[in-house]
C-alpha cells in the first residue's frame, strides 16, 4: 500500500472509528439489529430505552475505542523502541503481567479491593512485566531474544495468575476470573470507563511525548542519544505509558491480545514507515479494530456470546506466525 | 583560538574492561583528524565517548566549554555522529532519513519550514544521494546506504563532525567520495575525526592522525610522522612497503612480525 498524507489517512480513520462505535450502539446482543427494533423499543418505553444505551451500550462502546486505542498505541510505541516489528505488549509479557496483578488485587482484596485498586495493581503488573523484559532482552534485541522473553514473562506469569485462582476463596470467582482473562467488553459499567480514563489517557501522554525520539530511535540508540536526546528518559516514557494504558485496559477488559501487533503493521506502509506519525493511526485503527471484533462478537452464533479476545486472537495468532516467516525470509533480524 | 574539542584524560570501561586509560587529544578547527590503530585499541570507544554516548572519565570540551555542562540539545547542535555500519531500521526514505539530522534545531513541536528543507537538500547534495531521495534506504546498495548515512550526520550541520569507520567494506570509488566529503568540510572551517583503517586513505586525506595502541594515545601528528617504520612495527606488528605517490611516501602494510 501506498504513504498517505497524515491527515487524510487519520480524518478517515476518525470516521471509521465515528461509525463503528455508533454501530457497536446500535447492535445488540445475538446480533439483534437496530432501526426497526429500536423504534419499537423506544416507543415501548422510553425510560428503558435510554437506560440501555447510556449504561451499557454507551460504556461498551467507550471501553471498545478506548482499549482499542491504547494497546494500538502501546504496540506501535514498543516496536518503535525496541526497533522490532514484532513488539506487542501481549508477546512481550505486559499483557499477562498486568492480568496477574489484577487478579492479585482482586482476590487478596489489596488496596481495599475498591475498584481503583483492579487498574493499580494491572499497571504495577504490567510495569513490572516490561522491566524484566528490557533487564532481559536489553536494548535493540533481537527477534529471538525478544520472544523468548516474552515466551519466559507470560509463563511465568500465568503461572503465578493460576496459583492465585487455586487460592481462590470460591470456585464460582474462579470462573468467573477465567472468563474475565478471555477479554471481553461486555457488562461493563460507565464506572469502569471513569476509573480507566485517566490511566489511559496518562499513558498516552507520555508515549505521545516520545514521537520524535521514536522517530531516531530507527537508526538506533546511539544515533538517537547523539541526536540530543536522552534514552534513559524515552526508555522510561513509552515503558511507564504501556505500562499505564495496558495496565488499565487489561484491568477493565481482560487480555484482548494482537491489536499492537497488527494495527501498527497495517499502518506502517500508510505513514511512509516514520515511527512517529505511526502513533496517531495505530490508535485510531486499534479504536476500530475492537470496536469492530466486539461488534462480530454479538452476530449470532447460536450459543453463547464469544469472547473479544478469542476473536482477536484467532485473527491475530496466524498474523504473527506470518511475520514471523516474513522476517525470517527478509533474515533482518 | 578555541580548540574545536579537548579531549583530556580519557578513560572508559567496556565490561569491566579499561578500554581507555587516560587519553588526551586535541581537534582544531579545519582539520580532519584520522584515529588509526589495531582493533581493540579504543578508537571506536574514544569516539563514542566523546559522543556522550558511554559513560566515561576525564573531560570532553566541545568549543571551550565542557560537554558535561551543555544540555543534550545544545551538545547535539554542535557535534554530529555517524555511527559505524550505520542504518535504518525501517524502509523510510532517504529524503526522510537525512531529515532526522535536523531533530536537534526542532523545538518540541515545532514545524520542519523552508530553512530546514533546505538544510536537508545541501546536506544531500553534498553526499552525492539526491536521486536516491524518494527510495527506501533499506533497498539501497552498501555504497549508497552508507552516502545517505553521512548526508544524515551532514544534515545536522554540526561544526563537529565524528565518524566511525565511514569508508568501511565501501569499494575504491566510494571510498574516495567519503573521504572527499569529509576534506570539503574541513576547507569549509568544519573538523571532523574519522576513524579509519585503511592507512593509505588516512595518509592521503588526514591533516592530522592519531595513533592509539590499548587505550592510549602512542603518537600523533602529520601522517608521514605517525605512519612510520617503527611506529607500524611497535603498535601494529607489521612491516610496510613505501610507494611514492603525489602526496609523499604511502606506507602499505606488506609483512606480519612475529
Amino acid at each position: 500500500m501506498k504513504e498517505m498524507p497524515p491527515l487524510r489517512l487519520n480524518l478517515a480513520l476518525c470516521l471509521l472509528v465515528l461509525a463503528l462505535a455508533g454501530l457497536s450502539m446500535m447492535v445488540g446482543r445475538g446480533g439483534i439489529l437496530l432501526t426497526d427494533a429500536f423504534r419499537e423499543a423506544y416507543a415501548a418505553d422510553p425510560e428503558i430505552f435510554s437506560l440501555i444505551l447510556y449504561e451499557i451500550r454507551l460504556p461498551r462502546a467507550l471501553l471498545g475505542l478506548m482499549v482499542g486505542a491504547t494497546l494500538g498505541l502501546a504496540g506501535a510505541a514498543l516496536q518503535g523502541l525496541l526497533q522490532n516489528p514484532l513488539a506487542e505488549p501481549g508477546i512481550v509479557g505486559a499483557s499477562s503481567g498486568a492480568a496477574l496483578g489484577a487478579v492479585t488485587v482482586f482476590y487478596f482484596a489489596l488496596g481495599g479491593g475498591g475498584l481503583l485498586g483492579l487498574p493499580l495493581g494491572g499497571v504495577l503488573g504490567a510495569g513490572l512485566a516490561l522491566g524484566v523484559l528490557y533487564g532481559l532482552a536489553g536494548r535493540n534485541p533481537s527477534l529471538t531474544t525478544l520472544i523468548l522473553a516474552g515466551v519466559a514473562i507470560s509463563a511465568f506469569a500465568g503461572a503465578l495468575t493460576s496459583l492465585a485462582l487455586s487460592l481462590a476463596p470460591s470456585p464460582y470467582a474462579a470462573l468467573e476470573i477465567v472468563f474475565w482473562m478471555l477479554g471481553s467488553l461486555s457488562d461493563r459499567s460507565m464506572e469502569h470507563v471513569l476509573f480507566a480514563a485517566p490511566f489511559m489517557g496518562a499513558g498516552a501522554i507520555l508515549i505521545v511525548s516520545t514521537a520524535r525520539a521514536l522517530e531516531a530511535y530507527g537508526l538506533g540508540e546511539d544515533t538517537a542519544t547523539s541526536l540530543g536526546f536522552n534514552a534513559g528518559s524515552v526508555k522510561a516514557r513509552v515503558i511507564l505509558g504501556t505500562a499505564l494504558g495496558v495496565g488499565a485496559a487489561v484491568a477493565v477488559t481482560g487480555v484482548v491480545g494482537f491489536i499492537g501487533l497488527v494495527v501498527p503493521h497495517v499502518m506502517r506502509p500508510l505513514v511512509g514507515h516514520s515511527p512517529a506519525r505511526l502513533l496517531l493511526p495505530s490508535a485510531l485503527g486499534g479504536a476500530a479494530l475492537v470496536l469492530a471484533a466486539d461488534i462480530a462478537v454479538r452476530l449470532p452464533t447460536g450459543g453463547m456470546e464469544l469472547k473479544l479476545g478469542v476473536i482477536t486472537a484467532l485473527l491475530g495468532a496466524p498474523f504473527f506466525l506470518y511475520l514471523v516467516l516474513k522476517a525470517r525470509r527478509e533474515a533482518v533480524w | 583560538m578555541v580548540s574545536a574539542l579537548q579531549i583530556e584524560n580519557l578513560e572508559a570501561e567496556l565490561n569491566g574492561r579499561s578500554v581507555l586509560r587516560g587519553l588526551s587529544l586535541t581537534l582544531e578547527k579545519g582539520e580532519v583528524l584520522g584515529l588509526i590503530g589495531p582493533n581493540g585499541a579504543g578508537k571506536t570507544t574514544l569516539v563514542r565517548a566523546a559522543a556522550g554516548l558511554i559513560p566515561h572519565q576525564g573531560r570532553v570540551i566541545l568549543q571551550g566549554k565542557p560537554v558535561e555542562e551543555m544540555p543534550r540539545r545544545e551538545r547535539a547542535k554542535r557535534m554530529s555522529y555517524l555511527a559505524q555500519g550505520a542504518g535504518s531500521r525501517w524502509p523510510m526514505t532517504a529524503r526522510r532519513v537525512v531529515a532526522l539530522g535536523r531533530l536537534p534545531h526542532l523545538a518540541p513541536f515545532e514545524r520542519p519550514d523552508a530553512a530546514e528543507e533546505a538544510a536537508i537538500t545541501r546536506a544531500m547534495e553534498k553526499a552525492d544521494v539526491m536521486m536516491f531521495a524518494d527510495r527506501p534506504v533499506t533497498r539501497l546498495s552498501g555504497g549508497e546506504r552508507a552516502r545517505v548515512m553521512l548526508a544524515r550526520a551532514l544534515a545536522v550541520e554540526a561544526p563537529i563532525l565524528l565518524v566511525d569507520e565511514p569508508t568501511a567494506s565501501l569499494d575504491p570509488y566510494h571510498q574516495l567520495q567519503i573521504m572527499d566529503v569529509l576534506a570539503g568540510l574541513a576547507s569549509e572551517g568544519k573538523s571532523v575525526i574519522a576513524v579509519l583503517h585503511d592507512l593509505t586513505l588516512a595518509a592521503r586525506f588526514c591533516t592530522r592522525l592519531a595513533l592509539l595502541d590499548e587505550g592510549r594515545l602512542a603518537a600523533i601528528g602529520a601522517p608521514d610522522e605517525v605512519l612510520t617504520d617503527a611506529h607500524l612495527a611497535k603498535v601494529y606488528r607489521v612491516s610496510a612497503e613505501r610507494f611514492l605517490s603525489p602526496a609523499g611516501n604511502l606506507p602499505v602494510p606488506w609483512e606480519r612480525k612475529s
